[in-house]
């Protein structure tokens, strides 16, 4: 890239040749700036805008809207809902990934396809379908009310319509990695004389472990923020079927302002955490693919 | 695949971890979702199509696609520039804003719905310079693309940017060896390789804006027939408690994002099959 390995027979200054595959300098500070400048108005203007409006009446007032009762049962719904959905859809796809990469069988693509379905499916449709399915018009109401069981406008519903909308968080990431891998650690593992939960213990799991987190922050960062499905199937109740972003939805509907974005900075937070931990994990993730596709693979 | 007939797989855990997967996967995606196609067919043709062809319902589908694919248009355009610069270039500040473009995807929607409409509302913080001007974004079409464009940025820049880290420069330098001007070399050699990739990005950036709802709902005022996108109808006829006619839009809302999801499978395997041709 430098200009240092160009034979030294021409006499001007390297620093002011421009490489062929470079674009003139002109071209290189408009695309920056440009592309600075889009990022700053459509990422950075919002970002601020949350904090910005969120003390807008200072710190009383910020502190105020994040520990009102409401607000509080709101934080405790939202940690339970990820509390529950993080760590089934963290077993399903290890196990997915586990079945997939490791094995070779008939309609394993159309397996991935439909892992990702989820993702190609709006939020407002995911809410939907749970409500077809155990609403009171739905195929299951009647037979749920005559047993007193309520899913649709109660927790179980926000639950279902969660985990629905992180299905393929963990099994997207894993099955990838996984399938890079191979089998060959495994296999040395088995002839040594380990059991399949030791081999999977103390050789996969170490392996990925890093996808794991991967994995799990985004599925818990959706589970935490997700709007659209929750609203669908949450009935709205206050302090008992309200998660954070519909207890921002409330309060912003009741030109409750402050409140609202007070309630939401906690949300974005959690969003900028989410964003450096990926970026750190991306790294180590990089490093661990790296070796294991230097290292030869059975799969040839 | 494979020269040496294949061995029988001694790994344990396959009938149990395969049989999980396809439970889980059975009850909680596809049994909810065939609860939807049959809840519609379950309606007869005649008024299935009355209702997915009400004129509201039209006026929202000519909304959401056509605010959809000016945002995935606008992405893909800036989305370009943003990838091209991130994995070109080196400026200060370049792993803070590589790592900000995921923030669509890690802010909540009804966050990000709200801060675009402070700041674009009449008295908001770019609202008040635009009123004056006569530019009413808030609340109008122009809103709910802006609102579309936030969402799908980081699918136009993540795609394309492994498809530029992997371009070969020989070939530009081939290009420039050959009396190409860089500008020729972009055309003719750079944007048919990320090609692909860049319809991927465009088609994922679209797929994900028609089925936007959050970051939409409140800075697009929702005035029936004006400013209402087909999301929001749907949940406007489920507080009705108008299942018919929710059922009936969302089924058509989900066979266009099936076909979208078979159509940005096929450009990824286009791109990958590129590039294995390539390397």
């Amino acid at each position: 890239m430098s200009a240092a390995v160009a034979p030294p027979i021409t006499r001007v200054n390297p620093a002011t040749v421009r490489a062929a595959t470079d674009e003139p300098l002109g071209v290189k500070i408009l695309l920056v700036t440009v592309s600075v400048l889009f990022l700053g108005l459509f990422l950075v203007v919002p970002l601020a805008a949350v904090f910005g409006e969120g003390l807008r009446k200072g710190l009383g007032a910020y502190w105020a809207s994040v520990t009102d009762p409401a607000a509080l049962a709101a934080i405790k719904l939202t940690l339970i809902t990820a509390g529950i959905a993080v760590p089934l859809n963290l077993v399903f796809g290890v196990a997915a990934a586990w079945a997939i990469a490791k094995f070779n069988f008939r309609g394993k693509s159309v397996l991935i396809t439909l892992i990702d379905l989820p993702f190609a499916v709006s939020p407002v449709i995911s809410g939907l379908i749970y409500v077809l399915l155990f609403g009171m018009q739905g195929w299951l109401g009647p037979w749920l009310q005559s047993h007193g069981i309520q899913i649709i406008f109660a927790v179980p519903g926000i639950v279902l319509a969660t985990i629905f909308v992180t299905f393929p968080f963990v099994a997207r990431e894993l099955i990838p990695l996984m399938q890079a891998q191979g089998t060959d650690e495994e296999y040395a593992a088995l002839t040594l004389g380990a059991s399949g939960w030791q081999t999977f213990w103390r050789v996969t799991l170490p392996n990925i472990k890093w996808g794991v987190l991967y994995g799990v922050i985004l599925c818990n960062a959706r589970a935490m923020g997700e709007f659209g499905a929750v609203s669908v199937v949450s009935g709205h109740i206050r302090g008992k079927t309200n998660t954070v972003p519909l207890h921002v939805e409330i309060l912003y509907n009741e030109y409750n302002f402050v409140a609202a974005f007070a309630v939401a900075s906690l949300l974005t937070l959690l969003a900028l955490v989410t964003l450096v931990v990926k970026t750190i994990v991306e790294h180590r993730l990089q490093l661990e693919l790296k070796e294991s596709t230097q290292t030869p693979s059975g799969e040839a | 695949m494979s020269l040496v007939a294949r061995k029988r797989n001694v790994l344990p855990g396959f009938g149990p971890t395969l049989g999980f997967t396809l439970f889980y996967l059975g009850v909680i995606v596809l049994l909810p979702l065939s609860a939807l196609f049959l809840k519609s067919a379950g309606l007869g043709w005649s008024q299935f199509w009355k209702i997915v062809t009400e004129p509201r319902v039209v006026a929202s589908y000519k909304l959401t696609f056509g605010a959809s694919l000016i945002a995935a248009l606008i992405n893909a355009v800036f989305g370009l520039m943003v990838a091209w610069t991130l994995v070109r270039y080196r400026f200060p500040g370049k792993k803070v804003i590589d790592a900000l473009v995921d923030l669509p995807f890690a802010l909540p929607t009804a966050v990000s719905g709200i801060a675009l409409t402070a700041i674009y509302a009449p008295n908001g913080w770019i609202g008040q310079y635009l009123e004056p001007l006569g530019i009413k974004v808030a609340f109008t079409p122009l809103g709910i693309t802006i609102a579309l464009i936030f969402v799908g940025l980081p699918f136009v820049v993540r795609t394309l940017q492994p498809a530029i880290a992997e371009l070969e420069k020989e070939h530009e330098e081939a290009a420039a060896s050959l009396g190409a001007t860089r500008f020729h070399a972009f055309t003719r050699v750079i944007l048919p390789a990320i090609l692909p990739a860049l319809l991927t990005g465009f088609a994922m950036a679209f797929a994900r804006a028609l089925g936007e709802y959050g970051s939409v709902v409140f800075i697009a005022g929702n005035m029936p027939m004006k400013t209402e996108i087909t999301s929001l109808l749907i949940v406007t006829k489920l507080e009705q408690y108008d299942y018919p006619g929710a059922t009936a839009i969302a089924t058509v809302m989900l066979m266009a994002s099936f076909v979208l999801l078979l159509t940005i499978n096929m450009l990824q395997y286009w791109a990958g099959h590129r590039h294995q041709g390539v390397a």
